[in-house]
């Protein structure tokens, strides 16, 4: 690897940059995130990277970044193969990131954040200079001005953006890459951010890799586009030659091969005539940051049947989920079981056999110093024989509830006794799919992503297991952002956008393209 | 397999750590346990060298200062008794801090439970005077229980319900109970004679808690041992053993969970932390009843905050907390001596529990950074 001198460097940075991946190849252990992915970026100009969550985005990009280099592939910058293996590689290259969040330090001005932001921040700065050289930076080379002297904590999120943007031509980046740069923004102010941002690469200051999911944002300011799926190259073309159907055709994995396969032999009762087991009415929630994540919400869940809510992370998913799980209060909107009221109580999840299993088990749903055989028995552990007379709890019996699903579940643990931390992702994944499935008077269950982490086998083992649920009469739904595994389960589906359920269909007849189209915020 | 191999099983010995049991079953077995039992008595073992290096500082040979603290906190049946009348109250006044802590919450506030549970015990003895001795004693705890464990729920429901830091709020209530004590003894319950010491009215000689006696041997430790020891076991049980130990155990370690499981978390939260605080009420009472037989700024004596300290050494199991209070009572005992034959100031001891307190706090980072301990 040849160090580039400083005074190359310079010029260097100052040419239009090129960036060719090729054939980049991430693995963690056995899992492949990325493979084989190659993709160009012209100088002057904007790629748009596509694909839903887990596709493998931001594994090639954070492999650009230096932030965990390739397994194996090829990276050329300005047409050299450049070895990025931390992300002060990336950084003399010329190449920057900007974050969906901000990483702006609030209580520091706009002057300081950005004197900070450099690599070579002396230890006494002489701010005297720094203003002077940063006021003649704004005067000449930036695009669009941000007030210096302004504590970033003052600023819009449209204006930290674009100080998050500054920063890079500040830190004389030639080649920016943007992780879902407007997911905090407004309609409004991301428009202007991107606008200024094509003017940019037009004027051939910049080339960009701009990671999203919305379509609009890749029609309007894109030039080419990659879609990734799975970790694999789904579809790659110029934006021009492409249309919205043909773009969601490749994000959810071609037309063709998804047909939506009822894996067990169906009642023959139609939805209408089955009771209604869990009904969801007007429900609001706010989300972690005091906003509205889920914006009046209604649907029904009936017996015997598997409905699934797809939709692209972060779409309110996760706090439906909570306020399903009793894990977080509704702010307006009410939940009913089997027509009564419901509020997630031990007595009323007792009362209606309501298992909810989120996403993450072993942040939301373990307790993960205790062991297995403990965290099994959660649902079970005041009920006989697991707790005489109501109190006294019998470990023998705990113990001995929790060996049988170690084996149907193919549970790997050195016993029942291991705190439940040491197991990996996804046999946590199972132990605690066995402690929701398990019951057998089980009469809701509630999962989110209940495959994420496990193999094919054990994928295929957890469909046929919500299926056998739903063919007993256990209503079932299924909050995942993989529409191969909705379409493959669920006898209905609702598609889940800025909060609001968007989109209803009938598993059977469901048209992939109009659903990717709602799941990108359209419709 | 190439994973397997690539982390190779520990060695015996290697680590330097020798006499642990060598094969891989035993060592599963045991390896917690000895891991939860050499830690704290190597970091006990690390502040004995630290404090020695203190007292060389001070021109003592630490070896001679370490053998008249034994002499005097286990040497003699006498000096026995003296560290067990100190055990009793810190087995209560520990548990306040032990329990919350299976609910993931550090509580401090021991102090002030057990001067609100002293002040109630004397309320309650000073209000049924001609009761029977074993009712009025029972109601005099029941007291202290109420008083102390209301003062710790009220930490509780400020963290439940307003987000209030339980540690800085059972904190600073030790202050204020201190205030309502000293405003007590000086106003409404002052008694008149009490004029060096301001006092509460005394409670009745006969309703006092007695000494250990079995048949004709009697002890010079008054019954609160016992209600000490109790408390201990039974606490150990509840946490344990049953159902309502088992959602406390279930909150502490993750709340996220548990509310999935419909357990309810604001009540266990209050219940337990209302039992905290009723043990150290207890040790007020104890206090009262058995010591002073009155209330004065003497119930203040720093029992509770040596509480915390034996809470920690303890890692917060009930059972472990009787050893390790017999073990600080022991040093509560010998401070008089490091006076009288060594010519160190009585705070001494405080600087040994310090030293102690501060390297079992640095001794918690350790767990789980030894292979050998690993089944």
């Amino acid at each position: 690897m040849t160090l580039i001198p400083p005074e190359n460097l310079e010029r260097f940075t100052q040419a239009p940059a090129s960036l060719d991946l090729y054939r980049i190849t991430k693995k963690f252990g056995d899992f492949t995130a990325a493979d084989e992915i190659s993709l160009t970026v012209p100088p002057g100009t904007v790629h748009a990277l596509l694909g839903e969550n887990g596709a493998g985005k931001s594994t090639l990009v954070k492999c650009v970044m230096g932030f965990h280099p390739a397994t194996s592939g090829e990276i050329m910058v300005g047409g050299h193969v450049r070895e990025i293996q931390h992300p002060s590689d990336a950084r003399k290259y010329g190449i920057g990131m900007v974050y969906q969040h901000f990483t702006l330090v609030p209580s520091m001005t706009v002057t300081e954040n950005l004197v900070l932001s450099r690599p070579d921040v002396p230890a006494a700065v002489n701010w005297k200079r720094e203003t002077a050289r940063l006021e003649e930076f704004m005067a000449t080379e930036a695009p669009f001005k941000v007030p210096l002297h302004k504590r970033a904590s003052e600023l819009a999120a449209g204006e930290k953006q674009k100080t998050e943007i500054l920063k890079q031509l500040y830190l004389k980046s030639r080649i920016l890459i943007l992780d879902e740069p407007t997911s905090v923004l407004t309609p409004a102010e991301a428009t202007e951010v991107l606008a200024l941002l094509r003017q940019m690469t037009v004027a051939g200051r910049l080339s960009i890799i701009i990671i999203t999911h919305k379509f609009r944002e890749v029609f309007s300011f894109a030039d080419d586009v990659t879609v990734l799926r799975r970790g694999k190259l789904a579809g790659q073309g110029k934006v021009k030659d492409l249309d919205r159907d043909s773009l969601a055709a490749m994000m959810m994995g071609g037309t063709s091969s998804a047909k939506p396969v009822p894996s067990a032999p169906r009642a023959t009762t139609s939805t209408s005539s089955r009771r209604t087991a869990l009904r969801v009415k007007q429900l609001s929630v706010l989300g972690d940051n005091g906003l509205t994540a889920v914006k009046d919400v209604s649907f029904e869940l009936a017996e015997g049947e598997v409905l699934g809510i797809a939709g692209v992370a972060g779409n309110g998913q996760r706090e439906l989920m909570e306020v399903l799980g009793g894990q977080r209060p509704a702010a307006t909107g009410s939940l009913e079981a089997h027509g009564q009221p419901y509020h997630g109580t031990r007595r009323d999840i007792l009362a209606h056999q309501f298992h909810t299993l989120p996403e993450e088990p072993l942040r939301n749903a373990c307790a993960p110093m205790l062991s297995m055989a403990e965290n099994i028995a959660l649902r079970t552990f005041d009920q006989p024989p697991q707790a005489r007379w109501k109190w006294l709890l019998n470990f023998r019996a705990i113990r001995k509830s929790a060996l049988p699903l170690i084996e149907a579940y193919s549970i790997k643990t050195r016993g029942p006794d291991t705190p439940i931390r040491d197991l990996s992702g996804g046999n946590v994944q199972r132990a605690i799919l066995a402690r929701e499935l398990s019951t057998l008077p089980l009469k809701i269950l509630v999962v989110s992503e209940p495959c994420f982490g496990l193999d094919f086998a054990a994928t295929d083992f957890v469909h046929q297991k919500i299926t056998e649920a739903r063919d007993r009469g256990v209503a079932v739904l299924v909050v995942s952002s993989d529409l191969d595994e909705l379409l493959k389960i669920t006898d209905r589906l609702l598609v889940m956008s800025g909060g609001q359920i968007t989109y209803e269909t009938p598993t059977a007849t469901a048209d992939l393209a109009v659903i990717g189209t709602h799941m990108a915020g359209h419709g | 397999m190439a994973e397997l191999s690539a982390t190779p099983s520990v060695q015996p010995g290697s680590a330097g750590l020798a006499p642990l049991p060598a094969s891989p079953r035993l060592r599963r077995a045991w390896g917690p346990a000895f891991e939860a039992i050499l830690i704290p008595l190597g970091a006990i073992l690390l502040a004995l060298v630290l404090f020695g290096l203190f007292c060389k500082a001070q021109g003592q040979d630490p070896f001679k200062v370490y053998a008249s603290i034994y002499k005097a906190s286990f040497g003699s049946w006498f000096a026995f008794q003296n560290t067990l009348m100190r055990t009793a109250p810190l087995m209560l006044t520990a548990l306040c801090t032990a329990l919350p802590a299976r609910l993931g919450m550090i509580v401090i506030g021991n102090e002030g439970a057990l001067v609100m549970g002293g002040i109630g015990a004397v309320i309650a003895g000073l209000a049924v005077p001609a009761w029977p001795h074993h009712l009025a004693l029972g109601f005099m705890a029941l007291s202290g229980i109420v008083w102390g464990g209301l003062w710790i729920s009220l930490s509780a429901g400020l963290r439940q319900y307003r987000g209030v830091n339980e540690t800085i709020s059972s904190l600073l209530l030790n202050y204020i109970s201190i205030a309502i004590l000293n405003h007590l003894v000086n106003g409404p319950m002052k008694d008149p004679t009490s004029l060096n010491k301001p006092s509460s009215f005394p409670i009745a000689e006969e309703i006092m808690l007695g000494r250990i006696t079995f048949g004709d041997f009697t002890m010079r430790v008054h019954w609160g041992l016992a209600f000490g020891l109790v408390a201990c076991v039974i606490l150990w049980f509840l946490m344990q053993r049953t159902t309502f130990g088992f959602q406390a155990r279930f909150i502490g370690a993750n709340p996220k969970a548990a509310r999935l499981g419909g357990l309810p978390v604001n009540r266990t939260t209050l219940i337990t932390c209302f039992l905290a605080g009723g043990c150290a009420g207890v040790a007020g009472m104890v206090e009262v009843a058995a010591v002073h037989g009155r209330a004065n700024e003497s119930l203040a004596a720093g029992f509770g905050y040596a509480g915390i300290l034996v809470a920690f050494v303890a890692r917060f199991h009930p059972l472990a907390i009787v050893p390790v209070s017999l073990l600080l009572g022991g040093i509560l005992a010998s401070s008089g001596i490091l006076q009288r034959a060594h010519k160190l100031p009585d705070s001494t001891s405080l600087v040994f529990q310090g030293l102690v307190f501060l390297v079992i706090l640095f001794s918690d980072s350790l767990y789980g950074r030894f292979k050998i301990f690993k089944p």
